[in-house]
């Protein structure tokens, strides 16, 4: 049971860490009508700039308020020299142009860090386990990203419902002409909600950099698991894309660690053990398939343009 | 495709005539790496001119089309590792499999539209690769290397280099045409109307899923082809020939070429993988006056200069390169 109940923990740590990816991407998408591969560069960069800060200033949480900052600055960088332009346009040219992005960023993380993969040290003080129940213990760290997550979680909720920017982006989502001739500057909008959104990627890669390692092309298997939490939630909600997340990260961590279990009292052992990783991998992408089958356009299709 | 003489059909027909040349010159300079280069492109092009079917005639944005070259493949590899040589298997087997997911993905993928339609294309091919990664019995990650080529009745030997290129060429144009043919026929111009109105097609009484569907299980097919030939090209499959990033590779060559013409996938391929080869070179040319000797170890980092290269066609040269040709074509002629 208490392993149960670290399993759910686990799935709701990463449901929550895939949600800050996918908030980022639905809002691009919602809001600009752009497809963007790059978005795991940017939580890849965001990985990078951590560990490099947390290294010089010796203090983790420092490290990852300067690379949060970091990121910002790049992704609204992106916006004005590459993104902007693409508006507009087919998304296969999204595709196209952000794949490209992929290659440059990747290649330029190999030639600014070199090849070899970076390591994000935990501080003592998170490194630690606390005890959450009598006689269970979780990793302080893990739950510490739930906390953080979470408050992010709330913290766009209340900008995007209930503050004068948030007015502003869900009025740019749907009509964004009306709302450039009514004085409002739409350019700037625009650039702020793709710098937010490449902050958000920056804090998954960098929450997640102490647990894996921080390496190139990180960004890319992750990315397609953030594309299918939109999917199923629904493009541009940032609602489904919350509970999208939370049912993805769920679904895949359990998976792995029940279904080996699960097969074996249909299968031989052996045929077990080597199905299971192949399913529990399959699982997030049959889920998709499912939804798209049921309902074409996702669980909670944005408000029709 | 017109038969006017313009730069940019002298330039497709010089193409098509360079590759079949090519082995004559490769094998006058005794240069085997240019050789099994254009081998790869040529099997990748039949790839491209198969994503274009569905593409850039068909609308159908597959995000997922390297999966056929991995079903494909493995078709061959599979039937290799199992003892079964013949090719007179293994094609029919690696071109049934791949109709046949085709025709499943297709059904399913094809009642969604847009991006939904590019992401679940996207998240079948996932599954696909990690289903395969997932064949202990074949290798799983690691790939499975095949020990002997398919075998055909006796002169025809695909170990032989050459012949094996011409094959692959026979192949490629061979797919041309029948593309050529098919966008030209009824069926095609259903497909080509759907494309730029659904709602109208299915008005006017055509039952637009249904040619959507055979047009998708045509591409899947055709690229299954391209896989049996890449198995037999490198002597290897492993699963990283269906991640989404070769997807990607495939689109580019597609968009780089030009959508909606025949040919433009052909140039795209070249100009893709020609690109790959020559960017290191040309990196260290270009920095070579600045930084002296050490301007080799920068040519590894080509990809620096290709991603924002992609952008900049996508932003300034819409019809990709073909594209430009017809441009060309079209201030020559007043």
């Amino acid at each position: 049971m208490t392993l149960f109940i670290e399993q759910c923990l686990n799935g709701l740590q990463f449901g929550l860490l895939l949600f800050l990816l996918a908030a980022g991407l639905t809002l691009v998408f919602g809001i600009m009508d752009l497809v963007n591969l790059a978005h795991g560069s940017l939580y890849m960069i965001g990985a990078y700039f951590a560990a490099t800060f947390a290294a010089w200033t010796d203090s983790f949480v420092l490290g990852a308020v300067l690379a949060l900052l970091a990121t910002l600055v790049v992704g609204m960088a992106v916006e004005v020299i590459a993104m902007r332009r693409l508006y507009g346009r087919d998304h296969l040219d999204h595709v196209l142009g952000t794949f490209g992005l992929i290659l440059f960023f990747d290649e330029a993380v190999r030639l600014i860090w070199g090849p070899e993969g970076l390591s994000l040290p935990l501080p003592s003080w998170l490194n630690t386990a606390v005890t959450i129940l009598p006689g269970m213990q979780y990793s302080a760290y893990r739950l510490s990203i739930i906390v953080v997550s979470l408050a992010v979680a709330v913290f766009l909720y209340v900008l995007v419902m209930r503050t004068r920017i948030g007015m502003l982006i869900r009025a740019g989502a749907s009509n964004r002409e009306m709302v450039g001739a009514l004085g409002v500057n739409i350019k700037l909008l625009y650039t702020l909600v793709f710098g937010l959104g490449a902050a958000l990627a920056g804090l998954a890669g960098l929450m997640q950099a102490p647990i894996l390692t921080v390496q190139i092309g990180m960004g890319e298997n992750i990315l397609i698991v953030a594309f299918v939490i939109t999917v199923i939630g629904g493009i541009g909600s940032v609602r489904g894309a919350f509970i999208a997340a939370l049912l993805v990260g769920f679904v895949d961590t359990l998976g792995r660690s029940y279904l080996p279990d699960l097969l074996r009292l249909v299968l031989s052992p052996n045929a077990a053990s080597t199905a299971a990783p192949a399913l529990a991998s399959m699982l997030i992408y049959l889920l998709m398939a499912i939804v798209l089958v049921v309902r074409p356009e996702g669980l909670f299709p944005a408000s029709a343009k | 495709m017109s038969t006017t003489l313009n730069p940019r059909n002298i330039l497709v027909v010089a193409l098509l005539a360079a590759l079949v040349l090519l082995p004559v010159y490769a094998g006058l300079t005794g240069d085997r790496f240019m050789l099994t280069l254009f081998t790869r492109i040529v099997i990748l092009a039949l790839a491209a001119v198969s994503l274009n079917l569905i593409l850039g005639y068909g609308g159908m944005m597959s995000f997922g089309h390297a999966v056929y070259l991995g079903i494909g493949g493995y078709a061959v590899g599979m039937l290799a590792h199992e003892g079964i040589y013949t090719g007179f298997v293994q094609w029919p087997v690696a071109l049934a499999a791949s109709a046949l997911f085709a025709l499943v993905i297709g059904a399913l993928s094809l009642r969604t539209r847009g991006v939904y339609f590019i992401m679940i294309t996207l998240a079948f091919a996932q599954m696909a690769y990690y289903g395969i990664a997932g064949l202990a019995r074949y290798g799983g990650d690691d790939g499975l290397t095949i020990y002997k080529r398919s075998q055909f009745f006796a002169p025809i030997d695909l170990s032989n280099k050459v012949q094996f290129y011409y094959l692959c060429l026979a192949l490629l144009y061979g797919s041309i045409y029948l593309v050529w043919r098919l966008v030209n026929s009824r069926f095609g111009m259903v497909i080509q109307g759907s494309r730029s109105n659904d709602l109208r097609m299915r008005a006017i009484g055509f039952p637009t899923y249904r040619y959507r569907l055979v047009c998708f299980v045509i591409a899947g097919t055709l690229c299954g082809l391209s896989g049996a030939l890449i198995a037999n090209h490198t002597d290897f499959v492993s699963p990283a020939m269906m991640y989404w990033t070769r997807s990607g590779d495939l689109i580019i060559m597609v968009v780089l070429g030009g959508m909606g013409s025949v040919v433009g996938p052909v140039i795209g391929a070249v100009a893709l993988l020609v690109l790959e080869e020559a960017l290191p070179s040309v990196i260290t040319f270009v920095l070579h006056p600045f930084m002296g000797e050490k301007a080799a170890g920068y040519g590894e980092f080509w990809q620096i200069v290709l991603g924002p290269l992609l952008l900049l066609v996508v932003l300034f040269a819409r019809g990709g390169i073909d594209g430009l040709l017809a441009k060309l074509r079209a201030k020559a002629v007043p």
